[in-house]
């Protein structure tokens, strides 16, 4: 099979390129990291990816709010390409502050007449905080999750919260399947108390996908756990052969072998 | 010109964080209980703006509509002063606002990102908005000025808002500024020296003098500022790299230059005796120390200090601390990749009653938000993980914080030196030069004062690490292409130090005009010495110089050519053509005369451990009023509760420490991620298994007794941390930090040198190098009292040893927390009668009693065993001894593993010497004899780790156990259990005193 080619866009202020693409390599593709400045330069070079990846970090130091710039680029500069590239059945992944981005732009959930249907917004803790958290998946839908459903990783953010526009569209995104990813107990167990929902999202959401299953948005950080010596316990438990977050990857290349 | 304004608070229903926040710092600062505030922020946009646009704005890029609502009018408009609802009638309204010319990173973002709307804001600025409920009129300036706003970088506004114009500067003329000093008498040359913040001594002034006068002129303004730059104590270390006459109990000694003949000596004669396996590649020269990591990269280390800035304006100083040793980094050899930090901090207590702060000083608990703050911001959005650090606590750091920061970085080989040449082109690359920190290097090496807030304020500044951030990411590209000579940072002093030291053997002509500025109106001496942040230089031919200015504009980088390295030995300063200064490159780098000073060490006298009403009965604990507690647990718990030793995690979590995806052993290990890991370990780069470690060591509490042993115990506490976890004592490098008092009191200086000693001393034998290092001296506070007399606050001596080890695969390496049930317990290293300047006496209220001593002999083979066990894999957790010695590190130990421990202090190997039998226990439980681990052991493995220790002293004192129970029994023959709790009980008694 082809090795599917990864573009992982960099902003100013990006800083998780480095190991998203590694984690990428890892998986199998063949990740570039390309600043966003190329791509403004150029939208067409996203026909020569399979594979579009927001990764995490402060794009333009997350001033105004997190992601808002890097998404208005989107919006307002790329949104043709990244549009072709979408319906072209390719796949999006946006990565904490690609998530951020990614939302703001209006990719993941296209904005409807009544404006934007979600957002990402300061964790209810009001500070930024590094830990680790356990993961469910719910559904089928988004090719990334393929076949998890369980997961540990680390979330690092300050604006993880995800608020939906009102209760119907909370309950729309749910019936469509869309809110893949939730933070639950060590147990699995729905608790939407601080620290298992170290945000306080609203549903307990960790992740959405657009209606196609393609694009993922995400929090958490599943670049930093695709090796066992990532997970905090390594020391003290038998190692698995690989990181949780690494599955990720590897659904996201396979997805273009079948 | 329309000024608009558009003002966003929390809607929705979603609460106002921030207000609730407020509210609740004023609280714990003393200055009002039950205050209400409402917290909203927002925008003022300059330019030819519709109200249709602002509003356009306001929805899709400057607020969230599904959690804010937002209010759009001109400025001045009366809507802007109605209360929100909610919001009772007796509320007070304050604006805070940066003062012009401050950093403002969001509104330049905001000003860039608007031209994404095809629209155009002429200037933008940020600003808060509070109204405050349940405060009286008058108090309402001192909550502003202790709380919402630093009168050092901002500005507050009671009642509405009126702004004419945002933009900042005025045009500047060109005006030759000389300064008549050929005819200076001394106490003139003192006034001049004082008036221009020069902070140069009568025989400096006096040696500039006899230069003009031999030269026939009189100096420029900006010759004045470049000598008093290149001579500040901050950017020469003069008194360390001084004569001193330095005298002691064994006798007298005179140094030519104390640090070179001591720390730099002990590296020198570690490299000669390591012969062919020297693996130092650079130190103390280049901006940080270069060791060899692997066969394709030599690892890099800095720790710096920003301390007079960070009295000042907490978050700011911090910030650019941590800003300014990541350039340290990336000006190394020809630039390192930094891939992790490591910061400590030295506070006041934070609970400081608000009356009791000396006038002019910051409440410690502010300072400390404002650090962590500023530290997480920067390192945070540099995407360089924060793994390591150290919070000590004393009230001597009150006024007078410490903030060290460091960068480990990795650098190629063959990118280790750098050679600028004659020819090059001086480039500025990155931030643009504005006023801030002008005057940052002299007033760092001055004492503070409660009036330097108002004299130096300009020396604070705010950062922009995503300035910094691009300029990372560009100059790693170049540096691969190899499309410069040089590189250095602009840290103090500006273009005068970084030129003026990239061009010391060469000569440099400099157009200060060409400058990029942040706004008009700055003088050619302003531009010369501004500290603004994220600024580098380098030396860029003519020829790579069309592919580097190429690269810079790709990524918004800002490079320029500012001048050029001639083979003068001059360094020659232009404007507009016109000649502003001419120095000999030799009289500004040599040309200091020496500085001369003595140093007294006299040692305190000897005094037995004493409790404050007489001699100490160490069998007779102090308990908690009423409470039947016949052993030491209760000490154990306020040991714990202690600050120094209490959890930092509020403090960890918020930063990111596991970025770029290396993490091995993370700061927090254990069954819950929240016990407290002896040092970090990373993978710098993720296709390897080798790992660096990085760990700290530091014990103000013993310079009381004696700076030597507390040097030596730095030293020890550093090295055994990066041993707990696996690295290879054969390849730890360490760094000094010398943080003190005034120096000029030969006591103070004394107990510098004293220390120096021992660091010389503990290195050879320990054949451990420095590799570099950084000193702060004059850290003192002097105010006046309510009485009118002159006070000092003088901080403790305060040396931090930081230490890079490293390690062949980091999949060797373990963690603190207890693993298994059945699994034995030893006690590595001998334990002596050393109370002295310990936590138990700390919290017992005891003094005197013998500190703690480093056996460098016995200390070097016990690295080397506990390396050969771990490496051998038969230890399943290990764990150093340090504050509050054995009792607290099993406590540690067993409730991060949450299991429990049973000891016996009868096994342990000691050396009490005249401590009496009823006495034992307390010295057993709570020495901090250096050179002392606890290591879980298999059962099965216990044979072969005993193997490896060999003769190191050595103990097997207990096992874990299953309930969650800590039990240490005493030596008298019944055992008497003298440490009973439950885990949850010592847990929660070292996490709540930080828990915030």
């Amino acid at each position: 099979m082809a090795k599917p080619r990864v573009l992982v866009l960099r902003a100013p202020g990006t800083n998780c390129g480095y190991e998203t693409a590694y984690a990428f390599a890892q998986a199998g593709g063949i990740a570039e990291v390309c600043h966003v400045n190329r791509f403004l330069d150029r939208p067409a070079m996203s026909r020569d990816f399979q594979i579009l990846c927001v990764p995490g970090g402060f794009s333009y130091g997350d001033d105004v709010t997190a992601g808002r710039i890097l998404g208005n680029l989107f919006q307002h500069h790329l949104q043709d390409a990244m549009a072709e590239f979408k319906d072209a059945g390719k796949l999006i992944l946006g990565i904490c502050n690609g998530f951020q981005a990614l939302i703001k732009s209006g990719l993941l959930l296209a904005s409807d007449g009544n404006g934007v249907r979600a957002t990402l917004c300061s964790n209810d803790s009001g500070r930024y905080e590094d830990r680790w958290v356990h993961l469910a998946v719910d559904g089928d839908r988004c090719v990334f999750l393929r076949g998890l459903s369980q997961l540990e990783l680390p979330v690092a953010h300050a604006e993880g919260k995800f608020v939906a526009r009102d209760a119907t569209e909370l309950q729309r995104l749910a019936n469509a399947g869309q809110l893949v990813l939730r933070y639950v107990s060590p147990t699995g167990s729905e608790d939407p108390s601080f620290p298992t929902n170290p945000n306080g999202s609203q549903a307990n959401v960790a992740g959405i996908c657009d209606e196609t299953g393609r694009v993922l948005g995400l929090m958490p950080h599943p670049e930093r756990n695709i090796d066992p010596l990532h997970h905090p316990h390594w020391t003290r438990r038998p190692q698995p052969r690989q990181g949780d977050g690494l599955r990720l990857f590897q659904n996201a290349v396979e997805f273009f072998a079948a | 010109m329309t000024i608009w304004q558009v003002e966003i608070q929390a809607g929705g229903g979603h609460p106002d964080l921030t207000g609730r926040r407020l509210a609740a710092d004023a609280a714990d600062l003393g200055l009002g209980d039950r205050l209400g505030i409402r917290a909203a922020y927002g925008y003022l946009l300059q330019g030819e703006l519709s109200r249709e646009h602002v509003e356009l704005l306001a929805r899709e890029l400057l607020s969230d509509p599904i959690v804010e609502r937002t209010t759009v009018a001109r400025a001045g408009d009366p809507a802007l002063a109605a209360r929100p609802a909610g919001v009772g009638p007796q509320a007070s309204l304050v604006y805070v606002l940066f003062k012009p010319g401050v950093m403002d990173p969001v509104a330049s973002s905001a000003q860039r990102a608007i031209a994404d709307f095809q629209l155009r804001a002429d200037e933008v600025r940020t600003f808060r908005k509070y109204w405050i409920e349940g405060l009286a009129a008058d108090r309402i300036d001192t909550l502003c000025a202790k709380l919402l706003a630093n009168d050092s970088i901002e500005q507050y506004v009671v009642g509405p808002l009126e702004v004419s114009r945002l933009q900042v500067g005025a045009p500047y003329q060109f005006r030759l500024v000389t300064t008549p000093i050929r005819d200076l008498d001394g106490p003139a040359l003192d006034q001049l020296s004082r008036s221009r913040q020069l902070y140069l001594t009568r025989i400096e002034m006096e040696t500039i003098q006899a230069y003009y006068v031999r030269a026939g002129r009189d100096p420029t303004d900006v010759e004045l500022e470049s000598l008093a730059q290149t001579w500040s104590e901050h950017c020469s270390h003069k008194t360390l790299t001084g004569r001193i006459s330095y005298r002691d109990g064994d006798g007298a000694r005179h140094f030519d230059n104390m640090l070179k003949e001591t720390i730099f000596a002990a590296t020198q004669q570690i490299r000669r005796d390591l012969a062919d396996d020297d693996w130092c590649v650079s130190v103390f020269q280049d901006n940080a120390g270069i060791v060899r990591f692997d066969e394709r990269y030599n690892a890099v280390f800095k720790v710096e200090t920003h301390n007079h800035p960070s009295a000042l304006e907490p978050y700011g100083g911090a910030n650019t601390g941590l800003g300014g040793v990541i350039r340290d980094a990336l000006g190394t050899g020809l630039g390192a990749r930094p891939v992790c930090n490591t910061n400590v901090f030295c506070f006041a207590p934070p609970m400081a009653a608000p009356e009791d702060l000396p006038p002019g000083a910051l409440h410690p608990l502010r300072v400390m938000k404002g650090v962590v703050a500023g530290v997480r911001d920067y390192g945070n959005r540099m995407g360089i993980p924060t793994v390591n650090g150290a919070i000590y606590f004393d009230p001597r750091y009150l006024a007078n914080p410490l903030v060290y920061c460091g960068t480990v970085g990795i650098l190629p080989q063959d990118k280790s030196f750098k050679q600028p040449r004659a020819g090059d082109w001086i480039v500025a690359v990155g931030g643009r030069t504005g006023r801030d920190g002008i005057h940052g290097a002299t007033f760092s090496s001055a004492e503070l004062t409660s009036d330097s807030e108002a004299v130096s304020g300009g020396a604070v500044q705010i950062g922009n690490a995503i300035t910094e951030k691009m300029l990372l990411d560009v100059l790693l590209q170049a540096r691969d292409q190899g499309l410069y000579h040089a590189i250095t940072d602009c840290g103090a002093g500006g273009f005068s130090s970084a030129v003026g030291e990239m061009g010391a053997e060469i000569g440099a002509e400099v157009w200060l005009d060409k400058a990029p500025l942040k706004y008009e109106g700055l003088s050619y001496t302003e531009i010369w010495i501004s500290e603004a942040q994220e600024r580098m230089v380098l030396a860029v031919s003519e020829q790579d110089w069309p592919r580097f200015s190429a690269l810079c504009a790709s990524e918004d980088v800002e490079a320029t050519i500012i001048g050029r390295f001639v083979p003068t030995g001059r360094l020659e300063l232009k404007y507009d053509g016109h000649v502003v200064g001419d120095l000999p490159m030799d009289f500004l780098h040599n040309g200091r005369p020496p500085v001369v000073r003595d140093a007294v060490y006299d040692p305190p006298p000897d005094a037995p451990l004493s409790a404050a009403d007489g001699p100490w009965r160490p069998g007779a604990p102090s308990r908690s009023p009423g409470g039947p507690v016949p052993t030491w647990t209760d000490a154990l718990l306020r040991i714990l509760g202690s600050l120094n030793v209490a959890s930092k995690e509020w403090v960890i979590r918020q930063y990111d420490h596991e970025v770029r995806a290396g993490s091995v052993i993370k700061p927090l290990v254990g069954m819950h991620n929240d016990g407290p890991s002896d040092a970090a370990v990373l993978r710098p780069v993720l296709a390897s298994r080798r790992g660096l470690v990085v760990a700290c060591g530091m014990n103000p509490r013993y310079g009381d007794f004696d700076t030597y042993h507390m040097a030596a115990s730095a030293i020890d506490e550093a090295i055994r941390n990066c041993v707990a976890v696996g690295a290879d004592p054969r390849r730890i490098a360490i760094l000094d930090n010398f943080c003190w008092g005034y120096t000029d009191r030969p006591e103070t200086l004394g107990s510098l040198v004293r220390a120096a000693l021992a660091c010389r001393d503990v290195a050879v034998a320990l054949q451990t190098p420095f590799i570099s290092g950084k000193d702060s001296l004059n850290n003192e506070y002097s105010y006046v009292d309510p009485n009118g007399d002159k006070r000092t606050i003088a901080i403790p001596a305060s040396l931090l040893i930081s230490a890079l080890g490293q390690v062949d695969d980091v999949g060797r390496c373990v963690t603190m927390d207890a693993k298994q049930a059945g699994n034995r317990i030893y006690l590595v290293g001998m334990t002596r009668a050393e109370l002295g300047g310990s936590h138990l006496s700390l919290v017992e209220d005891l003094s005197g009693g013998r500190v703690p001593t480093v056996d460098t002999a016995t200390a070097k083979r016990t690295f080397a065993a506990i390396h050969v066990a771990i490496n051998a894999g038969c230890v399943r957790a290990c764990h150093d001894l340090s504050e509050g010695g054995l009792a607290v590190a099993a406590a540690e130990m067993a409730f991060a593993g949450g299991l429990g421990m049973t000891l016996q202090l009868a096994a342990v190997r000691q050396d009490l010497g005249d401590i009496g039998e009823s006495d034992r226990d307390a010295y057993l439980l709570f020495a901090e004899s250096n050179t002392r681990f606890l290591c879980e052991v298999p059962p099965s493995e216990g044979a072969r780790f005993e193997q490896a220790l060999g003769d190191v002293p050595h103990a097997l004192v207990g096992e874990v156990c299953v309930d969650a129970r800590l039990r240490i029994a005493g030596t008298d023959a019944a055992a008497t259990l003298v440490i009973d709790a439950e885990l949850a009980d010592l847990k929660k008694a070292w996490q709540e005193p930080l828990r915030w």
